[in-house]
């Protein structure tokens, strides 16, 4: 039995799919650029999770002596209207953007895959249904639909991650569709069912892993346009609510001051640059990897 | 393209009703009358079964009437209509301005593949892609305004009334909406020139001695910008999704700014609006694209009853 099996191509122990995780990961390495790019990344993470003790000063502490400063000795970054120090609220603004970027992504997918595995493997009615809906959710443009959620949902940065979570199912159940569609004709596939493998099985130990590169090429690049969209969320009002820092927030609170304390809006802007920047290189590695045609 | 419409104003509809309060307490404040509120509820058919209100609500579009603001009692569509020439022009602008930006640096950075030129445009789409486009406004004005008093910080003059002033008012928005597409573009386009520019025709063509810029642009760029004007509709996406951000900043009165001004004074009926008219929108240009396509390239069918 065991040796049958083995003799069936794409039927081995190890789901074919993990393989091509670790392909994934194996020339990944070797692309220094986007190397540079993921430890870039970390980098930023780090400085999130240890925010207490790298920043200089309290990220919500006022001191109204010292409001409006330039930036020198003191206030490397100087300092905002109410005399808070900028180089910290960018470093605990980190998190905010961060955990929205990952987060968002995250649900995203967790909302995208089962849709897109069900309507893939099991087609028929569900399936039209399904893709009209994505097609007519696609056909917003994403901002002003993630605007709306965030606008019924109301203002904070849970919910401006679930509008972004909103926004990009579509993506991941579309991707994860096509996937199942041209995995469940596989000869594995087959051999599988005909060893009497059920449904479950099969989705579990075969379609799923063996589609998940293309889910982890495209949430990574996700995650750099939805930490601008929590960026953008955030300037309007919607994502995250002072006094918690955030890159948004802090440039839209800067806006009146621009004449005044330009140096509160240039930062924000830098460190969301560079942090998507990081993700983009990142992702953008993982794409050519692959899908070579993009080198 | 009717299904997916159908779609469209289902999930308006749903998000709309998910709003905590209904429409009549919005309208009349937190102090209303009781009696009013049922009047008004009656008035509005919000006493009706959801699936009633959903058919009113369609049918009511299909004449045209997309129901009335809740601030000032403006009808819907005539305001959006009012606010379409301004982003229109804006849209354009920047699509102009992102396409005389890509399509250069696109086939320099394909033909000069790995060489320090493509490095540098690659990097700059990338920079391009990762720069948040409010923040780039605000260091324009900045720069522009508050610095060099070069162009206005802020507002528009209608072209009718000004020409130069009016082009004086859009061109820090539409450069800002025009640099990210400009880097999608580029991108895009860099990497459909490389696959036309290993195709046969293309080696046929600088086989039989023809001079590299004709090969270059009459055989190689034709063919490799038709699948980068396919995705125009996601352009279009990320053009109007952009312009929310950009006439907010710069206070253009358009449609973007209407959709955060109706955010923030909670008036739903015109957020509705905006945001199915902006549907609307992209899915006639993606249907209008397709259509254009189908007569230009004979290869392209459209296939009847898909969306």
């Amino acid at each position: 039995m065991s040796l049958a099996v083995e003799a069936l191509p794409g039927l081995r122990r190890r789901p074919a799919g993990r393989r091509g995780i670790q392909h994934l990961a194996r020339r990944f390495a070797h692309n220094r650029l986007a190397l540079g790019g993921l430890i870039l990344f970390v980098l930023i993470l780090l400085t999130a999770l240890l925010a207490a003790w790298i920043a200089p000063a309290s990220p919500i502490k006022t001191d109204f002596g010292a409001y409006l400063q330039p930036p020198g000795p003191r206030h490397l970054m100087g300092t905002d209207e109410l005399g808070r120090d900028v180089l910290s609220r960018i470093i605990f603004g980190a998190r905010a953007s961060l955990e929205a970027g990952m987060i968002s992504v995250g649900l995203g997918i967790a909302a995208g895959l089962p849709l897109g595995i069900v309507a893939g493997f099991y087609r028929g009615r569900l399936d039209d249904v399904l893709m009209r809906l994505t097609d007519a959710m696609l056909s917003f443009p994403q901002l002003i639909l993630a605007l709306a959620v965030a606008a019924v949902l109301g203002p904070g940065l849970a919910k401006a991650m679930i509008a972004i979570a909103v926004v990009l199912m579509p993506v991941f159940m579309r991707i994860m569709r096509a996937q199942v569609l041209t995995e469940r004709e596989r000869e594995y596939v087959d051999a599988a069912r005909a060893m009497g493998a059920a449904d479950r099985r099969i989705i579990w130990r075969h379609l799923l892993p063996n589609s998940l590169a293309p889910i982890v090429v495209q949430g990574s690049l996700n995650v750099a346009g939805a930490i601008i969209t929590e960026a953008t969320l955030s300037f309007l009002g919607l994502g995250t609510q002072p006094p918690t820092p955030s890159w948004g927030s802090m440039l839209n609170a800067a806006q009146q001051y621009l004449t005044q304390a330009p140096w509160m809006s240039f930062w924000p802007g830098v460190a969301i640059a560079v942090t998507v920047f990081a993700v983009n290189v990142a992702g953008d590695g993982l794409r050519e990897i692959w899908d070579p045609r993009t080198r | 393209m009717i299904p997916v419409l159908f779609f469209v104003s289902v999930i308006i509809f749903v998000l709309i009703n998910l709003v905590p309060g209904d429409a009549a307490r919005l309208f009349l404040g937190e102090e209303a009358p009781p009696d009013a509120l049922a009047a008004l509820r009656r008035e509005l058919g919000l006493d009706r079964p959801l699936y009633v209100q959903y058919l009113r609500w369609v049918g009511g579009m299909l004449h045209g009437d997309f129901g009335h603001s809740f601030k000032d009692n403006r009808q819907v569509l005539a305001t959006v209509l009012q606010k379409v020439p301004v982003t229109a022009e804006l849209a354009a602008a920047a699509l102009l301005i992102a396409w005389a930006i890509a399509i250069p640096a696109g086939v320099l950075a394909a033909w000069r593949r790995r060489t320090a030129v493509d490095y540098f445009a690659s990097a700059g789409a990338l920079t391009g892609l990762s720069i948040p486009n409010f923040w780039l406004g605000i260091m324009l004005i900045y720069l522009f305004a508050v610095h060099l008093h070069w162009l206005p910080a802020s507002g528009f003059v209608p072209p009718a009334e000004d020409l130069g002033r009016n082009l004086k008012s859009i061109v820090m928005p539409a450069f800002v909406l025009g640099v990210v597409l400009a880097a999608f573009v580029m991108r895009q386009l860099r990497s459909s020139m490389l696959e036309v520019l290993s195709a046969d025709y293309v080696r046929t063509a600088n086989a039989k001695g023809l001079g590299e810029r004709v090969v270059l642009v009459r055989h190689a760029l034709r063919n490799a910008v038709i699948p980068v004007i396919t995705v125009m509709g996601i352009q279009l996406g990320t053009l109007l999704g952009g312009a929310v951000i950009t006439e907010t900043i710069f206070a253009l009165p358009g449609l973007g700014r209407l959709a955060v001004e109706s955010i923030y004074g909670r008036d739903y009926p015109m957020l509705e609006g905006v945001v199915i008219f902006s549907a609307f929108a992209i899915l006639v240009i993606n249907l209008m694209v397709d259509i254009v396509y189908s007569l230009i390239d004979p290869r392209i069918k459209l296939a009847g009853g898909t969306s």
